[in-house]
């Protein structure tokens, strides 16, 4: 039988381009989320659709959510924040599918996502604010002594923050399969074991169903955590002081 | 957990030997590979969806807004105008009555005035006509009273000669007359 983390292993599919699964689902990923979208837009309708109001839905989502924690002046990072968004769900629902890869099951993909984004605040905050920007080390309101530990604590926090928001979904798109293909295997096993124990071999598969739908919700919640602590970072940038 | 294996030992080996196998997100040597095709889909991602897709949705919900808006202000404003009407018509309405009111108020006080004149030509006429006729019977009142002693007389006269079988003098009942005083 398979290891359980034998899902996550990078094949080659075209070894000169660099070309493997998981560059295949990240094409995937992409061909669906903008097939999907022209698809579900092309008629442009006043009243819309199934696939239009799926569409408009995740527009008006994830534009809240950007405007909720920034303002309307952090809508200038809506094709980001919407592109991270629909990438990062995409990419865990395919995965969600037997057989497939997940992209984000790898912490390379998760961290370089999370370095765009922190790349993106660091970047927008010293053209935007300059110096400024370093303001949002330095918290308004506290006493001179306690300063320079306050500033260390913040910046320690500050250069956190990419790793927690790279592991943390890498971890859960990590954890998630591996609990279900070992879930899954032992059903296999134990039919494989025969006798008395062939009779429990639904009782790891009902396991592994109801895992299913916690994974389903985790891929959806995990992109959702993605995005609004984008927008939360992004509006450091936008507004450095604390 | 055996850590930076290399390729060939990454493929399954046989028998369950999961120690064979690396964990395949550290496997370093795949990196470059994942990171190349993630900024080439991603880059591609980011420019569809911020040049083709999110255009095209946002004027979608754009356009959406403003009809809907524009709707709103139309029909906002038909109803002022549906208000005004009702108003004007309100007005005309009880101008119109008011028109009507005075109108028949005239009429009645302009006919209740010639019928009035009417009367008063009327009795005037009467009372002139009953005037006349009360002096007409004066008249013939005094020239009736003017005849009654020749009348007198010649009755007298008549009833004398039928009683006597003789004429009296016309002297003798002029006399008697003035004792009765006619």
């Amino acid at each position: 039988m398979a290891s359980p983390i034998e899902q996550f292993q990078i094949k080659p599919i075209i070894p000169v381009l660099n070309f493997t699964n998981s560059s295949l689902f990240m094409v995937g990923a992409t061909a669906l989320i903008v097939g999907g979208l022209l698809y579900a837009t092309r008629k442009r309708a006043m009243v819309p659709g199934r696939a239009q109001s799926v569409a408009e839905g995740l527009h008006d989502f994830v534009a809240n959510t950007l405007t909720d924690a920034t303002g309307k002046e952090g809508m200038k990072f809506f094709p980001l924040v919407f592109s991270l968004f629909m990438f990062v769900l995409t990419a865990n629902l395919l995965g969600m599918i037997p057989g497939f890869f997940t992209v984000t099951s790898h912490i390379i993909v998760t961290f370089a996502l999370a370095m765009l984004v922190i790349g993106t605040v660091v970047i927008y905050g010293f053209l935007k604010h300059g110096t400024h920007f370093l303001g949002l080390f330095v918290p308004s309101g506290v006493p001179g002594w306690l300063l320079p530990f306050i500033v260390v604590i913040e910046i320690i926090s500050f250069l956190s923050r990419p790793i927690s928001l790279s592991l943390r979904l890498f971890a859960n798109m990590l954890a998630g399969h591996i609990a279900l293909k070992v879930f899954a295997g032992f059903v296999v096993s134990l039919l494989a074991a025969g006798g008395a124990l062939t009779i429990l071999a639904p009782l790891p598969l009902l396991m592994a169903v109801a895992l299913m739908a916690l994974e389903f919700l985790v891929a959806a919640l995990q992109a959702y955590v993605f995005t609004v602590l984008t927008c939360i970072y992004l509006n450091d940038a936008l507004h450095p002081g604390h | 957990m055996a850590q930076a294996q290399t390729t060939h030992a990454a493929t399954e080996a046989p028998g369950g030997a999961h120690e064979d196998i690396g964990f395949p997100p550290f496997e370093t040597e795949t990196y470059g590979g994942q990171l190349l095709w993630l900024a080439i889909t991603f880059a591609a991602l980011y420019f569809l969806l911020s040049r083709l897709v999110l255009p095209r949705l946002s004027g979608i919900i754009e356009t959406r807004r403003e009809t809907i808006a524009r709707d709103l202000d139309e029909a906002a404003a038909m109803k002022t105008r549906a208000e005004e009407a009702g108003t004007a018509y309100e007005k005309a309405l009880a101008e119109a009555k008011g028109q009507a009111q005075r109108l028949a108020q005239e009429t009645r006080s302009k006919l209740a005035a010639e019928s009035d004149a009417k009367r008063k030509a009327l009795e005037a006429d009467l009372g002139q006509r009953l005037a006349e006729s009360e002096t007409t019977i004066a008249a013939k009142k005094t020239e009736a009273m003017s005849h009654v002693r020749a009348i007198a007389q010649e009755t007298t006269m008549a009833i004398v000669e039928r009683l006597s079988g003789q004429a009296p003098s016309p002297k003798a009942v002029e006399a008697a007359l003035d004792q009765s005083k006619l």
